[in-house]
């Protein structure tokens, strides 16, 4: 699938948001004041630049608001109201923490409703069986693993943040190696795309048509997959090692902001692959992977 | 609403019979010729003048070869546009609601005044079925000729898909595939019609007659081979000569 950067940064960003989010809002002694407003912001920037991030994504954004009208059945859908529901509790528990006033049982919904929108976002690509890297019981557990050790590591909780990270990258680790024997594993091929298996082994001869199009600009992205191998230990090194490594170390301000900004790169480095590893079944129609 | 409807009264819907498709690609520039002018958003190109151009297509034509496990390969050309199934995965994702699907007659569309051109139902298709029209930043796919197809206005025997009008083969065929006695459903069972993808869980309304088995190359068909046969199996004077000595050397 084409890595669009208007995907890559909503998922990466919104998910370190609502990670936020969702620590905030299960925190028993929750900051107040002007340190919960610092925290909340922090949340609310990650949060609503992702969201804005997606909408460069569509063609037709002046239209955006009418992707909340089919909850019932679309995930994206379902993602939009659950994020701006997220945002709207959230939004309540902090007015609450700003001026003192803890209110636990606001919080504790405001998290659940943050991790429901991270699974949201994630069952978008888990649900489409034309692309078999992605539909996966491990594609929203993977999000929403991120999301949290994300969440962790902004709001400084130096322990659970390592250890969710290590759990993360071992998670990760395994979905490259599993989502590698997928598309084989799907049973999808040419033979029962063109239906020709009966007669022999198809072969695509020619394309049907010399330029690009659509589809292969959208679902055929096969550049730079030669570099996925390096990419992978990159991402795995950025996203988790380090900031692990990072975390140990004393002067949690400085080597924290570090740790974090490591980590945005490595998971911004792993969606990019998310996105542009996976095959579309299309691609077979087309000679393609 | 993008939810699927229990059943649909009829399931209108092509049968493309890849056994006489002769890959003129006529139903392709039929269904752009049609589509661009009625229905919806004109289907827009990019570029067409240019060094890469490309645009908008509803019906597209492939070409692959069939390598038997004996015998010459066989050349296939392969039309391919909406299936317009019955589990259609492209209008359950939609957020909007514009992707929808008939229960008078099956037929899969898009409301193009409430799409927001996520591309989501792209996505969901496996067969390649929609395209973005980038000029209009809205979802394209097949309607079916929608506006040709119930046009009273039109000649009856033009009351049929652009592509199935046009096709010189006659390799298209158009009808009600829930009626089990209509001509394409007896095609269907005739020449043991399939489903494209049938994993994929989509229920495709739309399907394809496989290539029949060709002639063989037997010892019966070849009567010119008497004719060719090799003249002088050894050879005679100067070549002669050289080829003995050369032999010798």
């Amino acid at each position: 699938m084409h890595p669009a950067p208007s995907i890559i940064l909503f998922t990466t960003l919104s998910g370190l948001g609502f990670g936020l989010l969702i620590w905030l809002g299960v925190d028993p002694t929750p900051p107040t004041g002007w340190v919960a407003f610092a925290f909340y912001a922090i949340a609310y920037a990650l949060a609503l630049s992702g969201l804005a991030a997606s909408s460069f994504h569509l063609g037709r954004r002046d239209r955006a608001l009418k992707a909340f009208r089919q909850w019932r059945t679309s995930w994206l859908s379902r993602e939009a109201w659950l994020a701006a529901l997220a945002l709207g509790v959230s939004g309540l528990h902090a007015l609450g923490l700003l001026f003192g006033i803890a209110l636990l049982p606001l919080g504790w919904l405001s998290a659940a409703l943050s991790l429901a929108t991270v699974a949201a976002t994630a069952m978008i690509y888990a649900q489409l069986r034309t692309v078999p890297r992605w539909y996966h019981w491990s594609t929203p557990i993977l999000f929403i693993a991120l999301s949290l050790s994300g969440g962790a590591l902004l709001s400084g909780r130096v322990e659970i943040a390592s250890g969710l990270l290590l759990l993360t990258g071992a998670l990760q680790f395994w979905v490259w190696y599993d989502g590698d024997r997928r598309f084989a594993r799907s049973g999808t091929t040419l033979a029962s795309a063109t239906g020709l298996g009966e007669q022999g082994v198809p072969r695509a001869l020619f394309p049907p048509h010399t330029g690009s199009n659509y589809l292969l600009d959208e679902m055929v992205y096969v550049v730079a997959r030669r570099h996925a191998l390096k990419l992978r230990s990159i991402a795995l090194v950025m996203m988790v090692l380090l900031p692990v490594l990072l975390l140990q170390l004393p002067m949690p301000h400085l080597f924290g902001l570090l740790a974090l900004a490591c980590h945005l790169a490595g998971v911004l480095t792993a969606r990019w692959l998310f996105f542009a590893e996976a095959e579309h079944v299309v691609g077979l129609y087309y000679g393609k992977r | 609403m993008t939810a699927l409807p229990e059943r649909t009264e009829r399931r209108l819907g092509l049968v493309i019979d890849l056994d006489t498709c002769v890959g003129c690609h006529a139903c392709v520039v039929a269904c752009k010729g049609w589509n661009d002018q009625g229905y919806g958003a004109p289907l827009s190109d990019q570029d067409p003048q240019g060094a890469a151009p490309q645009g908008t297509f509803l019906n597209r034509v492939h070409s692959y070869e069939v390598l038997p496990e004996s015998g010459p390969a066989q050349h296939v050309h392969f039309p391919k546009s909406c299936l317009h199934c019955d589990d259609a995965p492209c209008v359950t994702v939609c957020p909007t609601g514009a992707s929808y699907k008939r229960v008078e007659d099956g037929i899969v569309l898009v409301e193009e005044e409430a799409c927001i051109g996520c591309g989501l139902c792209a996505w969901a298709c496996p067969y390649g079925a929609r395209e973005l029209d980038l000029a209009a930043g809205v979802m394209k796919k097949c309607t079916l000729c929608v506006d040709r197809i119930y046009n009273e206005a039109l000649p009856e025997k033009d009351r049929v898909p652009a592509c199935v009008r046009t096709c010189p083969a006659e390799a298209r065929h158009f009808g009600d595939l829930a009626d089990p006695e209509s001509d394409v459903s007896q095609l269907v069972a005739a020449r043991g019609g399939i489903d494209l993808m049938p994993e994929q869980g989509t229920k495709p309304v739309n399907k394809y007659l496989p290539p029949r088995p060709r002639d063989g190359w037997g010892e019966d068909t070849d009567v010119l081979a008497p004719f060719l046969e090799p003249v002088a199996e050894e050879p005679q004077g100067f070549l002669g000569w050289l080829d003995r000595t050369l032999g010798k050397l």
